[in-house]
């Protein structure tokens, strides 16, 4: 790696950082306004056109609101709670593929920060320490509701966690690769064709359940409502962040919006195709190539665009889809939430690796 | 004894009564009828009998009460204190009329005692002030209300 290459890492760093932080406040705006629409209300529409700048004065009063350490608290790990939930947030995005490669003069840029061969094994190893985040803060704030908010966190994300993993192999088994770029690559050919339109090999259509079992244990392990049980204001006021105010409040948040940005990415590469191209663009991008409007270098740089603008309709579908279901569903008890998780996606894991097994041995 | 509901198959895979919330949600995102009322433009409209904010009638700027005291016996909060006095055109009138809105309960029951039509409850509802509400009188004889 020379000079050049480290520029080039740290532009990308710098700009997946600067998009996964404003990922927060832009949600947080997305989840108030879309949750007072389907209530029936308007929600905040004072600060700015349609109450756009909402976040900004949110993000001034998390800043210079007065933060208190309670007295009753272990100082050390109340502080250190929100870090280690925050910075494990921030990190696991960097596998994830946002675009293609592009050669340029000579090198080839890809669009990811770190091509790890070992993929989303990665992310499932980073996002697993942000739990300690959770556990820590409700350990730390010496409080009998954080507490049980902390236990009922670990006990969740054990169970899920699993699953969640028992259904990813289905998609290792079929595309033979835990690289992501490799994955998404695949995920370009042709499945099969039905009358003129081409099925793409997406993970939705080779691993219908596996997708589903993937996306019902990633609403727990985001801690999303129908699992939000480590927070559940109902039951146990606000779980492991009820000690917790103004910025380390902040940083438990906005690690809750990044997570869901992280796991929707994953969704979106394991089982979207990724930046595989929306239908209908790529027939756009041909045409723009035929007519001799784009040739060259600037051909490369549009098609880059297209795939980078298809990632993240898919990625913003999927995390308005948080919202919409956050919005709908009621929180399970916790009793059904682990007869649910061991009894119910468990065995559907396995049947799914079963299924695929002997989807892959007929084709 | 648990009484357990009866569940059809469809239930209990739960999706296609999430599927079916989904839409309930979406269908109102997007055509909903919003109930939200924007306070500053818009107002609630109430009825014209509200109770509102107090005021003394006053006709050709001579104000209605005669001090009778009706007002400040029947008031269950005991919240209106009236000093009566005499003047060279009027027998007896008050020389200071105070309501503490504090204890008010916005009965009107003083409304109703008064035999001459002199206190009265506006429909003004925006009542808030920045220091302890006792109404003088000076601000009771401004004329608020169409009642």
């Amino acid at each position: 790696m020379d000079f050049i290459d480290w520029i080039i890492l740290g532009i990308k760093i710098g700009a997946l950082l600067i998009a996964l932080l404003s990922v927060a406040p832009v949600m947080s705006w997305v989840e108030r306004r879309g949750s007072a629409l389907m209530q029936n209300r308007l929600g905040p529409n004072r600060v700015g056109p349609f109450g756009l700048i909402q976040p900004i004065a949110d993000a001034v009063k998390f800043m210079f609101k007065e933060d208190p350490v309670p007295g009753h608290v272990s100082k050390f790990y109340y502080v250190l709670a929100p870090l280690i939930a925050f910075i494990p947030a921030l990190t696991t995005f960097s596998v994830i593929p946002f675009a293609s490669s592009i050669e340029v003069m000579g090198r080839v840029v890809r669009f990811q920060v770190a091509d790890l061969n070992v993929g989303f094994l990665y992310i499932f190893a980073i996002a697993a320490l942000g739990i300690y985040g959770v556990v820590v803060a409700g350990w730390a704030s010496n409080n009998k509701y954080s507490l049980l908010g902390s236990v009922r966190s670990s006990s969740q994300m054990i169970s899920y966690e699993l699953s969640m993993g028992l259904s990813v192999i289905g998609v290792i088994m079929i595309f033979s690769s835990v690289n992501l770029n490799d994955i998404v690559r695949d995920q370009g050919n042709v499945l099969f064709h039905l009358g003129q339109f081409a099925i793409p090999k997406w993970g939705i259509f080779v691993q219908p359940l596996g997708f589903l079992i993937f996306l019902i244990t990633v609403f727990a392990e985001t801690n999303r409502l129908p699992f939000d049980l480590p927070e559940g204001d109902s039951e146990i006021i606000a779980g492991y962040h009820l000690e917790y105010g103004s910025m380390k409040f902040a940083m438990f948040m906005m690690a809750e919006y990044i997570n869901m940005a992280t796991v929707s990415g994953l969704l979106a590469t394991l089982y979207f195709g990724g930046w595989q191209m929306l239908p209908g663009m790529h027939t756009l991008l041909e045409s723009f190539s035929l007519s001799g409007s784009l040739s060259g270098i600037t051909y490369e740089w549009v098609r880059i665009v297209f795939e980078m603008f298809s990632f993240v309709i898919k990625v913003a579908f999927f995390m308005w889809f948080f919202v919409w279901v956050r919005w709908t569903l009621p929180r399970f008890r916790f009793d059904q939430l682990m007869g649910f998780g061991w009894k119910v996606m468990f065995p559907l894991s396995l049947v799914n690796i079963l299924l695929t097994g002997i989807f892959i041995k007929v084709m | 004894m648990l009484l357990k509901p009866k569940t059809s198959i469809l239930q209990k895979i739960y999706l296609p009564d999430i599927i079916i919330g989904l839409w309930i949600t979406i269908k109102n995102f997007f055509f909903g009828k919003k109930v939200t009322i924007q306070y500053p433009e818009e107002r609630r409209n109430y009825s014209s009998r509200l109770r509102g904010m107090h005021y003394i009638k006053t006709i050709n700027g001579v104000e209605n009460c005669t001090a009778c005291m009706l007002c400040p016996t029947v008031c269950p909060a005991e919240c209106i204190h009236i000093v009566a006095g005499e003047r060279p055109d009027k027998e007896k009138y008050p020389i200071s009329f105070e309501v503490d809105v504090l204890r008010c309960c916005f009965c009107g029951m003083c409304e109703e005692a008064c035999p001459k039509d002199a206190i009265k409850l506006s429909n003004i509802y925006e009542m808030s002030m920045l220091k302890r509400s006792v109404y003088e009188k000076d601000f009771l004889l401004e004329q608020r209300g169409h009642k």
